[in-house]
């Protein structure tokens, strides 16, 4: 789950992690009082959404910059006016972009240095790894790519901990000295704290700067956690911000289906998320492309089928349907009983491509065969891909 | 013969009196695995089908009725404290099925691995089976046959997929290992790779994965290495949309690596068969066995 800069900003102040001085809104009425909270000075003006990219991305109305810099308070409040509830259109945004519903205003920092500092877990060690580079406020990717030298990394055994002398290790490279080694050592461990204790995917601060008075700060914060562990964190959940997420998504997700909504015109239903990917494959590969990522789980029932066909059948873009299911726990009949009440209770319209193979199988065919809806049924995984793009294709 | 798991295994299911648990305890014990023994702290006493004793603890199983394997089937916020426990009663291969358990709690369970000769296959995985044998997990039995073919994947269902394609070309498996779907589990492809290489009955492999980590590549680098035996494989996800997490915890292309491209081309490097999609998976390894 991924929550916003401002939202990072809080949970960062808890863990005692400097940071520039913020406040955020939603509404208009709000920007005058958000700015006067603030010290007098320069006022950063951030657009907030799930969304990296942000400073270099272009409103939909065409202004410039969700991050903007204002020399006056007046300044700042035009610039919010323009973002708020404009669309912003990042490198990682997509070209619909996303809506901005809160803006959040901070002071600016007198940056002297930027820096990188993230902390994830690392799938290859199993265990947490803290990432820092001299390189601040760029794509670390490129970084890692074109000059990796500048890149340190210290694995933390997760038993025990971020030790104190890892985190001045760290320091140490990125080259700070004296006090100022120290400041960063304690923003490292604080961040760690806060990695570990709040089951964080990932933190990242990019970037990290040292200010000319000998301090160091994170001048930005992308924060997500691990949607496993989110039951133990209600406070957390309280960060979910629904308006980032897509409405068929969150449908979905009240029915525990992972669905991820895509492109394509054909709709696929699929058991197990590993099946479910192929058989967006092997769409693309017969010439189609799939609307949505849909895994309705080892155990579904015929409830969770008829929402999962709700759901797809939402989507305008969807002009045929395929259905692949290999029934090993999840039995073939009670699939096709879920197909017959779904197409009941939905008005099926679109053409429908179902293979079953597995468990009941043959009592799942004949089912189907009964109910008098239009099927075409495939043999094979391969025969019910080319069956659907073949329909989708002669339809339009 | 096989690897991990044969007639004379001895398993203890964890999490056996819950709905689940139970349901796949039986279908094992149908398919005549030796089911031993459940544990259900505070059910110590019951009998599940009026046969197997039920434990307070994993180490009663152990004293006891002799276990040697532990099926976990406990719900994801206490699974990590069951896989801990299955380690401090000295079971020997850990099979966890259990889908969503937090990521820190596997780093933490991953470290304790480490210090013992115990195998964690899992989490998030359909578990193991060597056809006409044993059966731990939740796969549907009836699609294996017994042979020399070795399957090792992430997915389950894309698993039955290439299990039911090899049985329906006529051939069997020695072992298929379900390895799960998480960022971190405790047997990876390499390590299923080495199992199935070293096994004098298994003469071919299928190395199924997926978008997410380099698991794969890894792998592709031992077989290129150590492996004769033909392998043929499929990698899920080519059109996955990068940044998304698809289903499964560690399916995710993220900061441009995990991609199925590299993956792919990993393992034709080191002469691995990659079938086109996943209807191919059969033909695939037929092609590299040249039958």
């Amino acid at each position: 789950m991924n929550i916003h800069e401002y939202q990072a900003k809080q949970l960062f102040e808890t863990y005692g992690i400097p940071c520039p001085k913020g406040a955020a809104t939603s509404s208009k009425e709000e920007f005058g009082t958000c700015i006067d909270s603030l010290n007098d000075g320069l006022v950063v003006v951030k657009s907030q959404i799930h969304a990296g990219g942000r400073g270099k991305g272009t409103f939909t109305d065409g202004f410039q910059g969700g991050v903007k810099l204002a020399n006056s308070k007046d300044e700042a409040i035009d610039f919010a006016n323009r973002m708020l509830n404009n669309t912003l259109v990042t490198v990682q945004t997509g070209p619909a972009g996303r809506e901005v519903q809160t803006i959040y205003f901070t002071e600016g920092a007198d940056i002297e240095k930027e820096y990188y500092l993230a902390i994830l877990m690392d799938r290859a060690t199993s265990a947490p790894v803290v990432v820092a580079s001299t390189e601040g406020g760029v794509e670390i990717e490129k970084v890692a790519e074109e000059t990796p030298e500048k890149i340190f990394k210290a694995f933390v055994d997760p038993v025990i901990g971020l030790q104190a002398y890892q985190a001045r290790g760290i320091a140490f490279k990125l080259g700070f000295e004296g006090k100022q080694a120290g400041a960063c050592a304690k923003l490292i461990f604080n961040l760690y704290k806060m990695f570990w204790e709040t089951d964080a995917d990932m933190v990242e601060v990019n970037p990290m700067i040292s200010t000319s008075d000998g301090g160091v700060m994170a001048l930005d914060a992308k924060v997500s956690f691990d949607s496993n562990a989110l039951y133990r964190h209600k406070d957390i959940v309280e960060f979910r911000d629904l308006n980032e997420e897509d409405p068929k998504e969150i449908e979905a997700s009240k029915f525990d289906l992972n669905y991820i909504a895509l492109d394509g015109n054909i709709a696929c239903l699929v058991n197990g998320a590993g099946l479910a990917m192929a058989t967006m494959d092997i769409i693309n590969h017969c010439g189609g492309e799939a609307a949505n990522f849909l895994d309705v789980g080892g155990g579904a029932t015929a409830e969770q089928v008829t929402a999962a066909f709700k759901i797809i059948l939402s989507d305008p873009k969807v002009e045929g349907i395929l259905v692949n299911i290999f029934g090993g726990i999840m039995q073939c009949d009670v699939i096709a009983e879920g197909v017959i009440e779904a197409a009941k209770a939905v008005s099926l319209d679109k053409p429908l491509v179902v293979r079953l193979e597995g468990t009941n199988v043959e009592k799942g065919k004949q089912l189907l065969a009964e109910s008098g809806i239009e099927i075409t049924s495939a043999d094979s995984l391969a025969d019910a891909a080319q069956k659907i793009v073949d329909i989708v294709a002669n339809e339009s | 013969m096989s690897v991990l798991v044969n007639k004379d295994t001895r398993v203890v299911f964890t999490g056996i009196t819950g709905k689940s648990g139970g349901f796949h305890a039986k279908q094992c014990m149908e398919y005549g695995t030796q089911v031993v023994a459940g544990v259900t702290p505070g059910k110590g006493g019951l009998k599940f089908e009026d046969k197997v004793p039920v434990f307070n603890t994993v180490t009663g199983a152990v004293e006891n009725e002799g276990a040697n394997t532990a099926c976990v089937f406990v719900p994801p916020p206490f699974a990590a404290d069951s896989i801990l426990e299955c380690l401090d009663a000295g079971i020997e291969l850990i099979i966890a099925i259990t889908e969503g358990i937090p990521v820190k709690d596997m780093a933490i369970v991953k470290r304790k691995l480490l210090e013992t000769n115990a195998r964690l296959i899992g989490p998030n995985c359909p578990g193991v089976i060597t056809p006409g044998e044993c059966k731990i997990g939740i796969m549907p039995g009836y699609i294996h046959k017994p042979g020399t073919v070795g399957i090792v994947s992430r997915s389950g269902t894309l698993t039955y997929e290439a299990v039911w394609q090899v049985t329906c070309l006529g051939y069997g498996q020695s072992t298929c290992i379900g390895i799960g779907g998480d960022p971190i589990n405790g047997t990876n492809h390499t390590d299923a790779i080495k199992l199935f290489n070293e096994d004098p009955d298994t003469e071919a492999i299928v190395m199924i994965g997926e978008i997410g980590g380099d698991a794969e590549e890894k792998a592709s680098e031992y077989i290129k290495e150590h492996v004769k035996k033909p392998v043929a494989g499929f990698i899920a996800g080519t059109t996955a949309p990068p940044g998304r997490r698809m289903g499964h915890a560690g399916a995710i292309v993220s900061g441009g690596s995990g991609t199925a491209d590299a993956k792919i081309a990993a393992m034709e490097d080191a002469g691995v068969v990659v079938a086109k999609t996943p209807s191919d998976m059969g033909a695939a390894l037929l092609e590299a066995w040249g039958k």
